[in-house]
């Protein structure tokens, strides 16, 4: 313990022992490139890490808590502030679970709405990941371009429900809104553009001394390290297993869209870095098919289940026993049958799993949300040892870890 | 006299309920309708004591004996090819039964199921760590602590992970009001600027509804607008209402019917 006085300053950060070589580093839980409120506790040895103990719970706000307070609808704009790079695909994973539990089946058009914005949510956040990744690592061109493109992804977002970080866009039973005109000839725009765009990242990075350098062989997940830690997402596939839920527990339309799976079986920071970019490439090969399938669609929006979803505006607006409806499904909730369910979709970080426990009340008697990033964020006690100082913000970069997701 | 609440589930109630309706089930199915998951049941039957198991929702549960929660997880893991374990948490039946129900949501890449293993334990039980099978269990089984209060026994690192070391009360458990009970209520105060300062500063306000009538720091009270921090314990001024279009209204004064358009389709 130190004993600060006026000539022993109190080093906030940094312990000294005299009897050994060993020095524990506070890094954060203010560090810029944490991505968000991790405290870092690194035993080292010289600049080499022998101990690593990651602390979380700074951005805890006990969404399950909430959940347990809320009635369903209630809680889908909560979701949006768990993985807030990619909201929708957060309010998706739930809204999927609801409609497991009741037994939905949702409008195909709602469907083609949804895999848009989870695809365009999946860009979104891979951008971001790149962005910030490259900045962290020093290249901040990769940085501007990066958000540039990220920018007009916000903006078709916004056209269409009107927010660009938070936005609640996908209602239990559908979608609350069909897409604006001229979304699908922007979002077609974007997507002619975005192979030049990924070319441009991949040329600066690629073959980038530097680059490579603070990547390759740096941050090695071994493949039953992976499974070990719970890992999913690219985190997992860049060890070598090809495990992609959308491929193997198909949900939406994902099983009529083509598209592959990109796995590596390098596990360091490099083939996770390779595979974002490859993931980009993929889902822009699903919109553009997804496009395709808007037109024969037909116009319904929300899935026609009274007890559970309020009928269309124009119902409620012209008749009487759809007014009432709404009105008691929003003051009071709907009530599910009483059960649980865990349902998982693949999110742009990995397994995002919702589990459900209904005891048929208007409240979730219980709601555990899995995030991806938890696990990612404690594999680095086993990940980080034997690394270095600079290797630490590499790494934390790689596992794309967002804390509103990990702390919730 | 004051309506009962029930001290043992203190969670947020709907204030209608119908007393004739029934909640439906969600269907439970029978394991031998899988293939995969009959096979896999017998295999842990013929070690372990399975007091239920059925298939939900595509997913089958097994109900299992608390204490053979490692056997049953290593012989998943080992010989069922069950190779990662997705969530661990658990649930507050204390209210209900005394209970805590504890699960353990298994992944099977190889054969494309997934599995929840449920086991129950009393308040006072302790239950097995599964850490040394698989090492996502460690955080998960602190988290479960941290919330739930529910110690595990041979975990390396016993310690709360998302609420401060020094936190008292499990967050999650039905008798833990939403908004914190009184050691949440002074937990800051009394941290940053000790004890003694409770006076001076009151206890947290961990509800965002709230408003302090005589609060002049944080709030316009519409109607009895005054400078900040004012004193108002005496009675303050009522300030009349103004609108912005006392002045009148905006109006179109001249409408010119070409130019405008009818929105026809009113579903947007």
């Amino acid at each position: 313990m130190q004993q600060p006085n006026r000539l022993r300053p109190f080093f906030e950060n940094i312990t000294f022992d005299r009897s050994d070589n060993e020095l524990i580093l506070n890094f954060g839980p203010q560090h810029p490139s944490a991505h968000g409120q991790l405290r870092l506790m690194l035993h080292l040895q010289q600049e080499q890490i022998t101990k690593a103990h990651p602390d979380i719970g700074y951005l805890h706000r006990g969404m399950e808590k909430m959940a347990e307070n809320m009635i369903y609808n209630e809680f889908m704009p909560t979701t949006d502030r768990m993985d807030y790079i990619a909201s929708s695909s957060n309010n998706y994973g739930f809204a999927l679970a609801v409609e497991k539990l009741i037994g939905l089946e949702v409008p195909r058009r709602a469907k083609v709405i949804r895999m848009m914005l989870l695809e365009m949510n999946r860009l979104m956040s891979h951008l971001f990941w790149l962005a910030t990744t490259a900045l962290d690592i020093g290249a901040m061109t990769v940085f501007l371009f990066a958000f540039r493109e990220r920018e007009y992804l916000m903006d078709l977002i916004e056209d269409y429900c009107g927010a660009r970080l938070t936005h609640a866009a996908i209602r239990i039973g559908g979608v609350p809104l069909d897409l604006p005109d001229n979304f699908i000839a922007d979002l077609r725009k974007f997507l002619d553009k975005l192979p030049e765009n990924i070319k441009d990242y991949e040329d600066l990075l690629d073959s980038n001394r530097i680059w490579k350098m603070r990547m390759e062989n740096v941050g090695v997940i071994s493949k039953e390290m992976a499974l070990s830690w719970g890992c999913s997402g690219i985190m997992l596939r860049a060890s070598g297993i090809e495990w992609d839920i959308r491929k193997e527990e198909p949900y939406e339309l994902y099983d009529e869209v083509e598209f592959n799976v990109p796995v590596s079986d390098k596990g360091d920071n490099y083939a996770r870095y390779k595979l974002y970019m490859a993931e980009m490439r993929e889902s822009a090969k699903i919109l553009h098919q997804v496009i395709d399938m808007y037109a024969d669609t037909t116009p319904e929006l929300m899935a026609h289940a009274p007890q559970y979803i309020s009928a269309p505006k124009i119902d409620i607006m012209t008749q009487n026993y759809s007014l009432m409806q709404h009105f008691v499904l929003v003051t009071q909730g709907m009530r599910p049958p009483v059960g649980e369910v865990y349902v998982a979709t693949e999110s742009p970080k990995g397994e995002l799993g919702y589990y459900i426990n209904s005891q048929g009340d208007a409240y979730p008697y219980r709601l555990k949300l899995r995030a991806p990033s938890f696990w990612h964020t404690g594999i680095l006690t086993d990940l980080l040892p034997g690394h270095y100082i600079p290797d630490v913000v590499a790494i934390i970069g790689t596992t794309n870890i967002v804390f509103g997701e990990v702390d919730r | 006299m004051r309506a009962y609440t029930p001290k043992d589930n203190v969670q947020k109630k709907p204030y209608y309920t119908d007393r004739y309706w029934v909640a439906p089930q969600v269907a439970k199915t029978d394991v031998s309708e899988d293939a995969v998951f009959a096979a896999d049941l017998e295999a842990i039957r013929a070690k372990f004591e399975v007091l239920d198991a059925y298939i939900q929702v595509k997913q089958m549960v097994v109900v299992i004996n608390a204490a053979d929660n490692f056997g049953v997880i290593e012989l998943m893991k080992n010989e069922l090819e069950y190779n990662q374990l997705s969530e661990l948490s658990a649930i507050d039946w204390l209210a209900k039964e005394g209970k805590f129900e504890i699960f353990y949501q298994m992944l099977s890449m190889s054969k494309r199921k997934r599995i929840r293993v449920k086991c129950k334990i009393s308040e006072k039980e302790s239950i097995q760590s599964v850490e040394k099978l698989f090492r996502s269990a460690d955080w998960s089984e602190r988290e479960m602590y941290d919330m739930f209060g529910v110690v595990v026994n041979n975990h390396p690192f016993m310690k709360r992970i998302l609420m401060p070391d020094d936190w008292e009360g499990f967050p999650l458990r039905k008798t833990y009001p939403l908004q914190g009970d009184e050691f949440a209520q002074w937990y800051e105060v009394d941290k940053i600027f000790g004890k003694e300062a409770r006076d001076i500063i009151g206890p947290e306000n961990r509800d965002p509804a709230r408003v302090d009538r005589y609060d002049t720091e944080r709030f316009a009270r519409l109607g009895h607008e005054v400078p900040r921090g004012t004193d108002i314990s005496q009675g303050e001024p009522v300030t009349p209402l103004c609108y912005q279009e006392s002045d009148g209204v905006f109006l179109i004064e001249k409408f010119d019917a070409e130019k405008s358009v009818v929105i026809s389709d009113r579903d947007r």
